[in-house]
């Protein structure tokens, strides 16, 4: 995975509370192949309307939206469903950070196991952002080092967790440190085996 | 080893019980004791092809077809072969790797959070794992279970493991008797009202209390599946006599005298008289009406008796944007009460509501009595659906007007193509009434079952404590 440091790009203020991963990736794009790319559906069903048309006034329409790899939104981002699609989906279509008040703890797992970065930021401080963005500036920088978001010449700090700002930073892959636990992991089943026999599935054909 | 001699939670006794190791940064590697997995692990399982990796623990690894399968029909090939591919990725995928599964032609398929309890699969104290955010479900016995992201399923396919960072400790503590008429569902959409839809965000619920105790095994599995409907990570009831009660005799349950030993050690993850949470939440049962939401999250959730909010009666800037979205794509107007909602259908069913209680109690009100609008009527699992029928349950939902279909997650989440028409209005089971949730343009109004039968019978929201038999 590409380690996350220090990124200054275009951001997309999108101020909306509790997008949920059903909108960040409608159902029924969910049986494709990751390989055909996911970015397309992103937020689909608020980008297009019924008969698959952009909808002019929605932010991620936006000529300034294209090259955007920081959107910004309200609280409760990504909560819902587990599906990871929705982190594919921001993903594909170029992001590398969301910004917000909170986040679904299954959609900031899978963001941090895919490089993308969950900022939280204090409900204020999201509101001067997104103001900020929808008046004069675009450009935003987010620095994972020190926590901080500068924008114009107004600076905020962020929060993340500090296991996952560490695998950020390192770009590192959970898989890659679990192979060399393997043994720890056989005197665990061993161990447990004796002391709760129960976790074997009985026979079943009843 | 952690906990010397310190007072732990129920949650801290199953998580300590994991712990394979600890990483400086503390991180720790948990030790999983059931993986499920559905149609939509395909991400998964193609990360392990392209290591050309095994399951490391096959035999902890249960596969079951639910998010796609069909309702109306038992021939895959009627369906749409993109969906019926789904299905039969499962099946090839769990075959290849030596995973039992409950596939679609398994008299016992069902839904993954229905199936488990039923089948013995979930016990209290393990660790459950599954890609979908409602394994909170499980935790009804008190295991620990969550729902998880494709790059942590493959995780734990390869490794039976998973790297977590420890939550926060929330209990929440309903006292108070409840009254007749109010279910599970009613106490955890008002749990979710009063903390907000993130409001247990990084944290492990204990459910806990009077009006908890007198929940059935069903009441429990209905109240965790809607944990993560206010952000909690899981929720968990600690096991007791209703538990073993529940658990002795399923299929894949331990017997015997480990039976026995296992129940002397259940008795013990309940959580120490003094140990300390992080939060700790009071709700008086009393209180609690029977609960419908009218908004697009399960925090716009409101007492029947209610009615819609009106945006300019807030002082909160973020609050009256939300509502008036809502209100815009519910079509609803501020002040409106809800009791005058007209509904389009009604559907009952999903891993919140679709046990046989739920049927029984949709059914105490709609016998004799005919629905005003369609509906379906998808039970949890095919057993539950055979015993459903040997009750003459179905007979009620058809002689209604209601269709009784089969097993699946159906019209929770539309993945099967059963769908809400844009524009119409849905009194559902279910457990997100989230934008689109139910299909494209589709509105959700999410209640207990018995709530949907009686918006069933008067084709509009409805109290359904006038509707309930004395004789019932």
């Amino acid at each position: 995975m590409t380690p996350f440091g220090i990124l200054t790009a275009s951001a997309c203020a999108l101020p909306l509370a509790s997008i949920d991963t059903d909108q960040l990736i409608p159902a029924r794009f969910m049986k494709r192949s990751r390989a055909d790319g996911y970015g397309q559906y992103l937020l689909h069903d608020m980008r297009f309307d019924e008969t698959g048309q952009k909808r002019p006034d929605f932010p991620l329409n936006a000529a300034s939206a294209a090259d955007a790899e920081v959107l910004v939104a309200r609280r409760n981002f990504g909560a819902g469903s587990s599906r990871e699609a929705a982190v594919y989906a921001l993903v594909d279509f170029g992001f590398r950070c969301v910004i917000a008040p909170s986040f679904g703890d299954i959609f900031a797992s899978n963001a941090v196991n895919n490089g993308l970065l969950p900022a939280k930021v204090s409900e204020a401080d999201a509101e001067e952002i997104l103001a900020l963005l929808q008046s004069s500036a675009t450009t935003i920088t987010v620095d994972l080092h020190d926590g901080l978001i500068r924008l114009g010449n107004r600076t905020f700090t962020f929060s993340i967790d500090p296991i996952w700002r560490t695998k950020l930073l390192n770009g590192w892959d959970d898989l890659d440190l679990t192979a060399s636990l393997t043994g720890d992991i056989a005197r665990f089943e061993q161990q447990d085996a004796g002391a709760r026999p129960w976790i074997q599935l009985q026979d079943g054909s009843d | 080893m952690t906990g010397t001699g310190q007072p732990r939670t129920l949650f801290d006794k199953v998580w300590d019980a994991h712990v394979v190791t600890r990483r400086e940064d503390g991180a720790e590697l948990l030790f999983i004791d059931r993986h499920l997995v559905h149609e939509g692990s395909f991400h998964a399982f193609n990360k392990l092809k392209e290591k050309r990796a095994k399951v490391r623990r096959p035999d902890l690894t249960i596969g079951v077809a639910d998010h796609y399968v069909p309702t109306r029909t038992r021939i895959l090939s009627e369906i749409a072969p993109e969906v019926a591919g789904m299905i039969r990725q499962l099946d090839d995928n769990c075959r290849a790797n030596g995973i039992r599964i409950f596939g679609f032609d398994d008299p016992r398929q069902g839904i993954v959070h229905v199936v488990g309890p039923e089948q013995g699969l979930t016990l209290p104290g393990l660790t459950m794992v599954c890609g979908d955010s409602h394994t909170s479900t499980h935790g009804a016995f008190g295991a620990l279970a969550f729902g998880i992201g494709a790059s942590e399923v493959a995780h734990v396919l390869l490794t039976q493991s998973l790297w977590q960072k420890k939550p926060k400790r929330m209990r929440i503590t309903v006292d108070g008797d409840t009254a007749p008429g109010i279910t599970a569902k009613d106490i955890a959409l008002s749990i979710i009202a009063a903390i907000g839809a993130d409001g247990a965000q990084g944290h492990a619920i204990e459910y806990a209390g009077r009006a908890i105790r007198a929940l059935s095994m069903e009441g429990r599995l209905t109240l965790c599946n809607l944990s993560i409907e206010s952000g909690a990570r899981c929720g968990m009831i600690a096991p007791d006599e209703t538990t073993f009660a529940y658990v002795t005799g399923r299929p894949f349950a331990p017997g015997g005298d480990v039976l026995d030993r296992a129940i002397a050690a259940w008795r013990e993850l309940a959580s120490d008289a003094d140990a300390a949470f992080d939060r700790a939440i009071l709700i008086d049962g009393r209180d609690i009406a029977p609960t419908v939401t009218w908004g697009i999250s399960p925090e716009d959730a409101l007492p029947i008796t209610a009615s819609v909010p009106d945006p300019a009666a807030t002082d909160d800037a973020s609050r009256a944007s939300h509502i008036r979205e809502a209100i815009d794509y519910m079509g609803l107007r501020p002040g409106q009460a809800l009791e005058t909602i007209q509904i389009d259908r009604v559907f009952i069913g999903s891993c919140t509501n679709s046990r046989i209680e739920d049927l029984r109690a949709a059914a105490s009100v709609l016998a004799g009595r005919k629905a005003r609008v369609p509906g379906l009527v998808s039970p949890g699992s095919h057993l539950v659906k055979q015993q459903a029928e040997q009750e003459g349950l179905d007979r009620i939902f058809i002689d209604a007007g209601l269709d009784w279909v089969g097993a699946g997650c159906s019209m929770c989440v539309g993945m099967n193509g059963d769908l809400v028409p844009a524009g119409e209005r849905c009194a559902s089971t279910t457990n997100r009434n989230f934008k689109g949730r139910q299909g494209p343009g589709a509105r959700t109004h999410l209640m207990s079952p018995a709530m949907a039968a009686a918006a069933a019978v008067t084709g509009r929201l409805t109290d359904v404590r006038p509707l309930l038999r004395s004789d019932a």
